[in-house]
């Protein structure tokens, strides 16, 4: 029977790996020391578009101590983490797009030897006209960065209306209308990412890996070395941080694969910090536009939400970050009728893709500013009026996602009670301010990444006979505790201490298939997945304790490494006896657990992105102090509340939303890529500003559980939706603070003396982009919202959706 | 031709003996000639504090210094904060708190907590946040790492 009490679920366990963490002695991939290692280095272009017209390695050939040189032709194969965007090679091969795209790659004996034979390496380049910004994007181009783009440079354009939004926005008292900007920042994970490969005595080539996605990575070095994925071992080691970075499949992980078949001799490489801003795949820069219609009441009629996100020069993750531009923004506040276009950019930069929130704290950021506009034009609490609108449990919302437990009124009400809200609001001093907002995220994406009906993830538990326990997952932790996460749920239901438990994670010759740390899935999947293998195992265990103590199966209890019965617990087996017995009658015990999520309400073409299981949801208030003289601005203290279902370990979730809020507070206050004439600005940890612990402020959290039906034990995501509070937070805080609004990230001294010297000259005290660009959007995908009698597919397009009405 | 010379560097305790090329720094030393690859790396350039190691028990940026220049100092790793496979109190709290989310910052930061707290037993938050001002770290947002070292400090 189901234990009714929990023993190890939300205690603040160490984590599995905690005594090597603090000890030193997780392997990351750089920590891999090979016998007859060879080290790889890349050269990389230095100009942000151009066609390659020569490249002379005969330098570098003649080196002593250069093994191998390779060049993009030899791997002619293009790969890409989207299905729909498989647009890069491992080493460019006609043509440069960014400042930093790898072109050649060296193999040699040592670190140095591989460096000096890079710089001996002569490219000859013919420049061509860089696409550097959003307003250079969407202009008519005769050379489009990549020839598969829409329109031009337009890589990918989205329409979709839920509902007549135009009548929604005409029936409303209020039409808000504004344009904002959020700008791009990176991951900037400690850990610069790192890869070695070997090629085993029987053929079979091993990658070790600082990889987020090690299912992706396996599939992407199959598909372009054209080699059997059975040949193929891809191992992801810890992650020394991850946040989004590591989810592409890289250049560099292909091209040491490459040298090490050639040569026949393990290759390393460890990117140098410059080289880890040149993989990026971070934020977006998105610009938006957005129309918001209310009620003189407060209650939102309608929205039209437009984006345009300047990509980089290769797709990534872009196709599912435009998505996610529009896909989140019903789940919080009910939109009766919501029309949303999306689009996205090639520019000669380093690729966009997935950080932290993937997509979604732009548009969140757009809408929570938004709201605190209309409230404070219509004359109500930003907090009531958001409480007015809520989106309801056990719902659907315009775009048919399916909400379950929704507690973001009590996120909501924590944050301002705690924080004095009422007592603050628009009543503090002239420079001191609070801010209020709010957020949601997945908990794991819906849908694989490539089409498949196989599950997401899956986990194997071999139970041994000394009573140690292994858990085999392909799922990869990268600091936010994954391992343990199963080693925790697996002991919970075996009655066993985590130090029974082993836990084997990330290896595609030994571990089934886990999607990998992406979407904030991983504790809902691969947690689900655990406790169907460990209810298996628990069957064959009941039975045989059953028959050794002679008391019926339904009263088998495990708890504290033991099994024994509910009515008389001095009738007991110690655990490892208990395997002992059912080994016996079942044989060698083993068992498979998997999960796949439940199909979408969602039925029209793109609806794909946006499902999940469940969501969570944070709230936040922000106090600020801001010196109007000089527009400093120091963040006073962060009240966070999180809808975490239930916490696994409430020590790690409370980690997490920690951590979530400081990256917040970056983006919101200094994080930016910048370039200059197609070169990045500040490609180092010195020039690329993050918050340092001098930086940080006092963090209140607040966890809100109630178990969610999806969630393992009831648990929702942690990793990503605290971060999405805290952008717009702050600049509702700075406006509280002293009447200016910045509409746009990072919210900068020189910005708010900008806003704070208009309004001194009786223009609009507002500091954010003036303009949005017109974009030819498709017409778009009409669907009918649940209450207004659809049934989630897309249906006849009303002739007031087409374009020029 | 790039040829190698011999080193003579008190490192945890032990007197190691080894060649390398002169080019090469502290950091790469440790990791790569003297197998001890607990010291990490984020930037290579002074940055960002990830590499510290204690030399007579001052913090310094193993990437930014050269054995030529160490010879008759003490070097302390993350290998040798304890003498023997116990943990360290800072470590212990650290495991205890999840001061330690990917742990990849984490040798630096343990490192300048424990000349912290040699020189100055009970810290006040300011000066903790003051002492690890140059360690970034990306995951923890601090709070943990100021709570971790709070409390071996209170326990003293």
């Amino acid at each position: 029977m189901r234990n009714k009490k929990l023993n190890v679920i939300g205690k603040p366990l160490r984590k599995v790996d905690a005594a090597a963490k603090v000890t030193g002695r997780t392997t990351f991939a750089d920590d891999l020391f090979l016998p007859q290692m060879l080290y790889c280095k890349i050269l990389r272009s230095t100009r942000p578009y151009a066609r390659i017209t020569g490249i002379d390695v005969s330098a570098a050939e003649s080196m002593e101590g250069v093994k191998s040189i390779l060049l993009g032709t030899e791997l002619p194969i293009t790969f890409g983490i989207l299905p729909v965007s498989q647009d890069e090679h491992t080493l460019a091969i006609d043509t440069v797009r960014y400042v930093g795209e790898p072109v050649v790659a060296i193999a040699a004996v040592d670190e140095e030897t591989a460096e000096e034979a890079i710089r001996r390496i002569h490219v000859e380049y013919r420049d061509l006209t860089p696409v550097m910004s959003i307003d250079d994007g969407v202009r008519l181009t005769t050379e489009p960065i990549q020839p598969y783009a829409e329109q031009g440079n337009i890589h990918k354009t989205i329409s979709f209306e839920f509902g007549d939004s135009r009548a929604a926005l005409d029936r409303a008292d209020l039409v808000l209308d504004d344009t904002l900007f959020y700008q791009g920042n990176t991951h900037l994970p400690m850990e610069q990412h790192a890869a070695v490969a070997s090629l085993q005595a029987d053929g079979k080539l091993v990658l070790w890996s600082s990889t987020q996605t090690p299912h992706y990575v396996h599939r992407a070095l199959a598909r372009v070395l054209e080699i059997p994925a059975s040949r193929i071992q891809v191992i992801a080691c810890p992650n020394g941080g991850g946040f989004g970075g590591k989810s592409d499949p890289f250049s560099h992980e292909i091209a040491v694969a490459k040298l090490a078949m050639k040569t026949g001799r393990p290759v390393k490489i460890a990117l140098t910090r410059e080289e880890v801003f040149y993989c990026h795949r971070g934020r977006h820069p998105v610009l938006m536009h957005s129309r918001l219609g209310v009620t003189k009441d407060g209650m939102i009629t309608g929205m039209h939400f437009q984006t345009i996100l300047d990509g980089g020069a290769y797709g990534s993750y872009g196709v599912a970050s435009t998505y996610y531009t529009g896909a989140l923004q019903t789940t919080t506040y009910h939109i009766p009728a919501y029309k949303f276009e999306g689009a996205r950019l090639f520019t000669n930069k380093p690729p966009c893709g997935p950080k932290r929130g993937h997509g979604t704290p732009q548009p969140r950021f757009g809408m929570e500013i938004q709201i605190d506009k209309a409230a404070g034009l219509l004359g109500i609490d930003p907090a009531e009026l958001r409480l007015r609108n809520l989106v309801k449990p056990d719902s659907q919302t315009a775009n048919w996602l399916t909400i379950r437990t929704m507690n973001l009124r009590k996120c909501i009400e924590k944050v301002v009670d705690a924080s004095g809200w009422k007592n603050k609001h628009r009543k503090l001093p002239f420079g001191r301010g609070v801010g209020l907002a709010c957020g949601c995220y997945l908990t794991g994406a819906g849908l694989p990444i490539y089409w498949n009906n196989m599950p997401q993830s899956g986990v194997q538990l071999k139970l041994d006979r000394s009573g140690l326990v292994t858990v085999f997952c392909g799922s990869t932790d990268i600091g936010q505790g994954s391992d343990s996460i199963l080693a925790y749920i697996v002991g919970e239901i075996l009655g066993i201490d985590p130090l029974h438990i082993r836990v084997v994670t990330a290896d595609t010759d030994l571990t089934p298939v886990d999607l990998g740390s992406y979407s904030s899935r991983v504790t809902l999947m691969t947690g689900n997945a655990a406790i169907q293998a460990a209810g298996r195992a628990r069957e064959m265990l009941d039975d045989a304790v059953a028959s050794e103590l002679a008391v019926p199966k339904d009263r088998i209890v495990a708890a504290e490494n033991r099994m024994f019965d509910s009515e008389d617990p001095d009738k007991f087996v110690e655990f490892a006896k208990a395997v002992q017995l059912a080994e016996a009658k079942f044989g060698t015990l083993g068992t498979v657990g998997s999960y796949k999520p439940p199909q979408s309400a969602a039925k029209y073409k793109g609806g794909g992105v946006g499902p999940s299981p469940t969501y969570s949801y944070s709230a936040a208030v922000v106090e600020t102090v801001v010196d109007p003289e000089t527009g400093f601005l120091r963040i006073e203290k962060v009240w966070v509340a999180h809808d975490i279902g239930r916490s696994i370990n409430p020590m790690l979730v409370i980690g997490q939303v920690e951590g979530s809020v400081y990256m917040g507070l970056g983006e919101a206050l200094m994080e930016e890529q910048e370039f200059r004439l197609g070169v990045h600005k500040t490609p180092s940890m010195l020039d690329y500003k993050s918050p340092t612990s001098m930086d940080m402020c006092p963090v209140e959290t607040f966890l809100i559980e109630e178990p969610d039906p999806m969630g393992p034990f009831g648990a929702k995501e942690v990793g990503q939706g605290p971060l999405l509070p805290v952008p717009p937070a702050v600049c509702n805080a700075v406006y509280d603070a002293v009447g200016v609004r910045i509409d746009e990230i990072p919210v900068t001294p020189e910005k708010i003396l900008k806003a704070l010297r208009a309004r001194g000259q009786g223009k609009d005290g507002r500091y954010g982009p003036k303009f949005f660009p017109s974009i030819e959007y498709r017409d778009p995908v009409f669907i009918l919202p649940p209450w207004e009698g659809g049934d989630g597919r897309s249906g006849a397009q009303p002739e007031y959706t087409r374009k020029g009405l | 031709m790039r040829s190698k010379e011999l080193y003579r560097l008190m490192v945890n305790g032990e007197m190691r003996e080894f060649a390398s090329y002169p080019s090469r720094t502290l950091l790469e030393v440790l990791r790569e000639d003297l197998g001890l690859p607990g010291t990490k790396h984020g930037c290579e350039l002074g940055e960002c504090g990830t590499c510290t190691v204690l030399v007579d028990g001052q913090p310094a940026l193993s990437c930014l210094l050269l054995p030529a220049d160490l010879e008759g100092q003490n070097i302390t790793t993350i290998e040798g904060m304890t003498p023997g496979a116990e943990l360290h109190p800072l470590q212990a709290s650290f495991a205890d708190l999840g001061a330690a989310q990917c742990g990849y910052c984490t040798p630096g930061i343990l490192l300048v907590a424990m000349a912290l707290l040699d020189e100055n037993p009970h810290p006040t938050r300011h000066q903790i946040e003051e002492a690890l001002g140059g360690n970034i770290c990306r995951c923890t947002g601090y709070l943990k790492i100021f709570e971790a070292i709070e409390q071996v400090a209170d326990a003293k």
